[in-house]
């Protein structure tokens, strides 16, 4: 059996609200295409979840903080930590931002065991974050189980002592801490598994890593395959991967020059994209995908960075452009105080991949291959290489893909996020119906509109009399509406027939965000039906039947 | 020869079968030049040379004056592509309603908005030429009133040069709202007529739309088709629409009742 590499993690609780700057005793919560991804403990206190959805979040807690999920700003806010850490390795893997991670054989022996080590790791992140960020520290065998030990230890009383933020599990001894566990742990953020396999485990009544450790292995990967025996490791407190022998040649290493030097981060990053696409296909070409990742940089000065990514999966080639430019935006926007910025412009960049895995699970399936019909893989890496070139033509806003959210309008059931938020050659739950559930109360009916304005288009409608008709409190309208007409009262349109007003009395509860419209549906006597609607005695188009 | 068929029978992935390599499928004309084609859904199929949507075609979907619908014609158009895996990017179409993109049958998982490829016409053109490698499917707008960014900003020579790269590169190109500046485009569908069905004086509420869709074009497209559409149905698909009234010879109606 393969001895996991002792291991400590450091983590930084609620990091996504940490670092969007919010003091963590407001309500608070990040939400990524519509769903919770962190929360304050105060909103936990309300009964705000991952997971959850924004309209059941604001239900539990009215005055909740909302924020925009921004992985690049929470990677700048995490350099500063990293920085401090490297005071102990030389060697610091992130995971992701909020949590990293270094091989402790080495730190230990030097600082006098791990016990020692995680105080003076916790002491130098609170230092540099100061009292009121929660950190914990784990040291276990593994990654895995020190990441765990790190986010299950509930301090102590003393909460002045830098070791009561630490748990430390014996070695050899993770397999004993794993076991009470439950297996839901393995889909977490940055978990080695998908949340299918959870699931079937669970209805298996496998509920806990120990009893998923019991099992024998060959009937795990029978029945699991390759991700199974993954899991099956970690539960038994083992290095999720077999060791690897031999490390990878170095003419995976891939270095670009920026001539003349990148002063800003976009620019890098635009190269970094094509370097990370590159390193990408290469290892696609022998079956093989990257799990552990050295970024470096180096200024025309000199100065140099370099960081350890790390993940549990593999980095699909968005993913390694992201966490370049995640390291350089921290690097030379630089937060920290006394984190050393780059004198100059960036005029090298380097990818070397450390760990060299098989990639699993993106292979061709055969039926793919009927007439007309698109290769899936092969279409989805042609478009984010066209993507990449767009947004560096156009900014990262300028290209958008869409995502289901609960509402009402035609505009507001589908949103738009920018590509880069989203890994388009992952699957997207969020861009499927079924994301949301059944259509809200007040929803103007099937079918939808082929063209909505934003904003809408101002006009109004008036009756057979040239009044204007105004929809009344208890939800009916004044007159039957005869004419529409442009805000100036120019092109003036003859109502042919109108049906409606679905009224819709949207967040009484919050006298800010409080809104009340009513919808009708009207078709000219050119035969062309549009959507008004009227907030305030103001009547506009909001949408078109093109 | 009997040695060889010895070696085949005792081969163990082949068995007792007979010892006789499986011939090769025939590849036909029509099997290479439905490989050229991306399928539309069965409604459009009537309209199409071929019933699907050739590769490297620049399509127009317009719609006649006064006549709506080049919208949710280009979307029904590209939902077809869409559904077979093909990535669509939609430019310059910022009013763009995703709710019936998804409706018609645009897998939004691979749609892709640019709102607004810039104020001149360079951005335009290499916008497009950047997409045009990646995607199968390109909606771009060339009216005022389909989309925020206003009309397409293309000068003819781009448009050209466009064109030329959409055939190279094997994508479909579809201008909403009419052709490109200064092209011709070999295949163009046109809503020529239009009508809400399920709104009354103040009672129901949108149910469907019948259109009719009549195309021109030139090569194998010069043929003029028309076809009868719910666009959209009740549900917000597209669906064949009967022919209002079908006239019955009378001669028909002797012959079986004598």
């Amino acid at each position: 059996m393969a001895e996991a590499t002792r291991t400590l993690v450091v983590w930084c609780a609620d990091w996504p609200v940490v670092a969007a700057g919010v003091s963590l005793d407001l309500p608070a919560a990040v939400l990524r295409a519509n769903r919770v991804v962190a929360c304050s403990p105060a909103a936990r206190r309300e009964g705000v979840e991952r997971h959850q959805r924004r309209r059941d979040a604001q239900s539990r807690c009215p005055e909740l903080l909302i924020l925009e999920h921004d992985p690049a700003a929470e990677a700048r806010a995490f350099e500063p930590v990293a920085a401090s850490l490297e005071a102990l390795t030389p060697r610091l893997e992130i995971t992701y931002p909020g949590s990293c991670a270094f091989p402790t054989r080495g730190p230990s022996r030097y600082h006098g065991g791990d016990r020692a080590l995680a105080g003076r790791a916790a002491g130098l992140v609170r230092g540099t974050l100061g009292g009121r960020v929660p950190v914990r520290v784990g040291v276990a065998d593994g990654p895995f189980a020190a990441a765990l030990a790190a986010r299950r230890h509930r301090r102590g009383r003393r909460a002045d002592r830098s070791e009561d933020l630490a748990l430390v599990v014996p070695p050899g001894e993770s397999a004993a801490f794993l076991a009470p566990i439950p297996v839901t742990v393995l889909a977490d953020e940055g978990g080695p598994a998908g949340a299918a396999l959870v699931d079937v485990l669970e209805r298996l009544g496998v509920r806990t890593l120990g009893a998923l450790a019991a099992l024998p292995v060959a009937e795990v990967v029978g029945r699991f395959g390759s991700e199974g025996l993954h899991a099956h490791r970690l539960a038994g407190g083992e290095d999720g991967r077999p060791p690897v022998t031999a490390p990878p040649p170095a003419d995976w290493t891939l270095v670009a020059e920026l001539d003349p030097p990148a002063e800003r981060v976009e620019a890098a990053a635009f190269v970094a994209r094509g370097l990370a696409d590159d390193l990408h296909r290469r290892l696609a070409a022998t079956g093989s995908a990257c799990a552990r990742l050295v970024v470096g940089a180096e200024t025309e000065h000199g100065e140099t960075h370099e960081r350890v990514w790390r993940t549990e999966g593999t980095f699909s080639a968005l993913a390694i452009a992201d966490r370049v430019r995640w390291q350089l935006e921290g690097w030379v926007g630089g937060q920290g105080g006394w984190a050393q910025r780059p004198s100059g412009g960036l005029t090298r960049l380097w990818l070397a991949p450390e760990e060299i895995v098989p990639a699993g699970g993106r292979q061709l399936a055969l039926s793919t291959g009927g007439p007309g019909m698109v290769d899936p893989i092969e279409a989805g890496d042609r478009a984010s290489r066209a993507l990449a070139r767009v947004q560096g033509l156009l900014g990262v806003d300028g290209v958008r893909v869409p995502e289901w959210r609960g509402g009402r309008g035609p505009g507001e059931r589908v949103g738009l996020v920018p590509v880069a938020a989203a890994d388009v050659t992952e699957p997207r739950p969020a861009a499927r119906p079924s994301w949301v559930g059944e259509p809200w109360p007040g929803t103007v009916p099937a079918p939808a509109p082929a063209t909505v304005h934003t904003p809408p288009l101002p006009v109004e409608l008036i009756d057979a009399a040239g009044r204007p008709v105004a929809v009344r409190g208890r939800g009916e309208v004044s007159a039957a509406p005869a004419a529409v007409a442009a805000g100036d009262r120019s092109g003036r349109r003859a109502v042919a027939a109108w049906a409606g007003p679905w009224p819709c009395d949207e967040r009484w509860w919050d006298p800010e965000t409080h809104r009340r419209r009513a919808r009708l549906q009207v078709t000219t006597a050119d035969g062309t039906a549009y959507l008004l609607v009227v907030e305030a005695g103001r009547w506009s188009v909001e949408a078109t039947y093109d | 020869m009997a040695r060889g068929a010895d070696v085949f029978a005792r081969d163990p992935l082949i068995g007792g079968r007979p010892a006789v390599p499986p011939a090769a499928p025939r590849v036909g004309l029509a099997d290479l030049a439905s490989e050229q084609r991306l399928p539309v859904l069965p409604g459009l199929a009537s309209l199409l040379p071929g019933g699907g949507l050739r590769r490297g075609v620049t399509v127009a979907v317009g719609a006649a004056p006064g006549v709506a619908g080049a919208t949710s014609l280009a979307l029904a158009l590209a939902a077809g592509p869409s559904q077979a895996g093909a990535w669509v990017a939609a430019v310059g179409l910022g009013s763009l309603g995703l709710v019936a993109a998804d409706a018609l049958g645009v897998v939004l998982e691979r749609l892709v908005l640019v709102a607004d490829p810039g104020r001149d016409r360079a951005g335009w053109a290499s916008v497009l030429g950047a997409l045009v490698d990646g995607f199968d499917v390109i909606l771009v707008s060339t009216s005022t009133s389909a989309g925020s960014a206003g009309p397409v900003r293309l000068r003819p020579a781009d448009a050209r040069r466009l064109v030329a790269r959409v055939r190279e590169r094997s994508g479909i190109l579809v201008s909403v709202g009419g052709d490109l500046p200064g092209e011709r485009s070999p295949v163009s569908l046109t809503v020529s007529a239009a009508r809400w069905e399920g709104l009354g004086a103040g009672w129901g509420h949108l149910q469907g739309r019948r259109v009719t869709v009549e195309t021109g074009g030139r090569g194998d497209a010069a043929r003029s088709r028309r076809a009868d559409l719910w666009l959209p149905d009740a549900n917000g698909h597209v669906t064949p629409a009967e022919p209002l009234a079908t006239p019955i010879p009378l001669d028909s109606r002797r012959r079986r009742h004598g």
